[in-house]
């Protein structure tokens, strides 16, 4: 009675868990690939500046309106938090960190995930069941190298500079509620601003962009890139493009906190 | 004699437990247009991925010039796509680029011609095929069913290649647009002096291109012959196709 149960036990756990695994295997075969044509050439330049100005610029409204909010709701949340302990001073270098660790990154990640992460896996996608991958095999063109690798490293190079330019905006979000409505000293929150920064704040936030960035262009490439299955295979890997790089980016948002910081 | 092009011998090829090739032999001469005929999903298009390398068949061997294609490096891979043109059932036209760029896309990725130089040629192909080239700067997703067809066997045949593959050519075409494409097929061809596959359910149109006719039926090769025998034969199979009877030895899994 007892091994029956535990037999079935195991049937149950058998067949979701060779899958799981199968495709834990064709996900890092996927990422090997990558980072191997990365380095081998060819190299396709010019599809690289075009996925820099994709992915990078025209990212940026949607950064620096998410990195001012950001800041402005860290002002105000740590002045009314702290303002019972007399200690309104601490609101310029509460917001220097909590931006510059973690709130320009994990933004700046969550928001191009859902902006890129999505076209990518939509992109290659279609170019999967209208075969135009196919098209660009018989044309003797490595499709990971025109497709994929373009969009992983112009996702590395390109998330640190969108993370730098939030930790400004966003800074600069926490400088404009404390100094027009909380009444703070401008020169003063300045002065506390500068003398607050350090290094290692700011390289934490751009490593964990360039994590996040790699995150975002593989799992957009491939959801797409083993899509399947006409218009609804390709929405069905848009959404998973965007839930895993999302889900992911925060798991990897805390093991590099963990790693930097702890003590 | 005129020495083999292709040559495909015992190929086998299974999806899951759904046997799609089972056991398929075919021999394609040098210069010579064969067609392959069979009902949807008799495994028309996975034999050709297979000699393309887009798939890698079970067992069984692929030779193209003599080579090996099943198994063979990446490099070799390449060479032998630098061989071939193929043109898509539903076009494949890279919906990024401009209609020259896809035309000229070969030209430049691969034998490295300038931007300039093939832009000429891509215009001077698209002309070949019919379109004027006003039709070059815009993009395919501007153009008709037809048209992109043609742009598709522009891309197909301008970096002139050794083989050509046609899937599905005339799918989706009215029958004077099909028998426009099929022209341009056999111009296109002929011209090249390529050797030719093309898997088509549309007799009219296999009897226009081919040399050679092969019908495949549940995986395997059930006759292979001449335009002419086409008609003469007492196959049940060929005859059940060609007639389009649903009365016959082919049975249509509904």
């Amino acid at each position: 009675m007892l091994v029956k149960r535990v037999e079935n036990f195991f049937r149950a756990l058998g067949k979701p868990l060779v899958k799981f695994i199968s495709r834990l295997g064709v996900l890092t075969s996927f990422i090997a690939q990558a980072i191997y044509n990365c380095i081998v050439p060819p190299f396709y330049p010019r599809l690289l500046g075009r996925q820099m100005i994709d992915i990078g610029f025209y990212s940026l409204p949607v950064v620096a309106l998410t990195t001012i909010f950001a800041g402005m709701v860290i002002a105000l949340q740590t002045y009314s938090g702290f303002s019972s302990y007399g200690a309104e001073s601490a609101v310029a270098s509460v917001v220097l960190i909590s931006v510059t660790r973690e709130l320009a990154p994990v933004f700046c990640g969550l928001m191009v995930a859902g902006r890129i992460g999505a076209a990518m896996a939509a992109e290659i996608g279609t170019m999967r069941v209208t075969e135009q991958i196919d098209a660009l095999v018989t044309l003797s063109t490595n499709p990971f190298k025109y497709l994929v690798t373009p969009r992983v490293l112009a996702a590395i190079l390109v998330l640190p500079l969108l993370v730098l330019i939030g930790d400004v905006i966003g800074i600069f979000g926490g400088f404009v509620i404390a100094v027009y409505k909380l009444d703070f000293n401008a020169a003063n929150y300045i002065n506390a601003t500068i003398n607050g920064l350090e290094s290692l704040d700011i390289v934490t936030g751009v490593v964990k962009a360039a994590v996040f960035g790699f995150i975002i262009a593989i799992m957009g490439c491939y959801n797409g890139y083993k899509s399947k299955g006409g218009a609804q295979g390709v929405g069905e890997a848009t959404t998973n493009a965007v839930v895993s790089a999302s889900i992911l980016i925060l798991i990897f948002n805390y093991i590099i906190t963990e790693l930097f910081f702890s003590k | 004699m005129t020495e083999t092009k292709i040559k495909v011998s015992n190929l086998h090829k299974a999806f899951g437990k759904k046997v799609v090739l089972n056991g398929v032999d075919l021999e394609i001469k040098k210069g010579e247009s064969l067609v392959v005929i069979g009902g949807s999903g008799t495994g028309k298009s996975v034999l050709i991925k297979c000699i393309q390398g887009l798939l890698t068949p079970d067992s069984g061997s692929i030779l193209v010039d003599d080579r090996e294609v099943v198994g063979a490096e990446r490099s070799e891979q390449d060479a032998l796509h630098a061989k071939m043109g193929m043109l898509f059932q539903g076009g494949a036209l890279f919906d990024s680029l401009s209609v020259w760029e896809n035309v000229a896309f070969g030209l430049i990725e691969n034998q490295h011609m300038n931007k300039k130089q093939a832009k000429v040629e891509a215009i001077r192909v698209l002309r070949q095929v019919g379109l004027a080239p006003d039709v070059a700067d815009l993009s395919p997703s501007e153009l008709s069913g037809g048209m992109q067809k043609r742009v598709g066997l522009a891309r197909a045949i301008a970096t002139r290649p050794e083989i050509i593959f046609f899937d599905e050519p005339t799918t989706g075409l009215d029958p004077i647009m099909s028998d426009v494409i099929n022209e341009l097929i056999i111009e296109s061809v002929k011209g090249l002096g390529a050797t030719a596959l093309t898997i088509t359910h549309d007799m009219a149109s296999a009897r226009k291109i081919a040399d050679k006719i092969a019908m495949l039926y549940k995986g395997k090769i059930v006759w292979y012959g001449t335009v002419k025998e086409l008609d003469k034969t007492n196959n049940e199979y060929v005859k059940q196709f060609i007639n389009g009877s649903s009365q016959g030895p082919i049975k249509v899994e509904v």
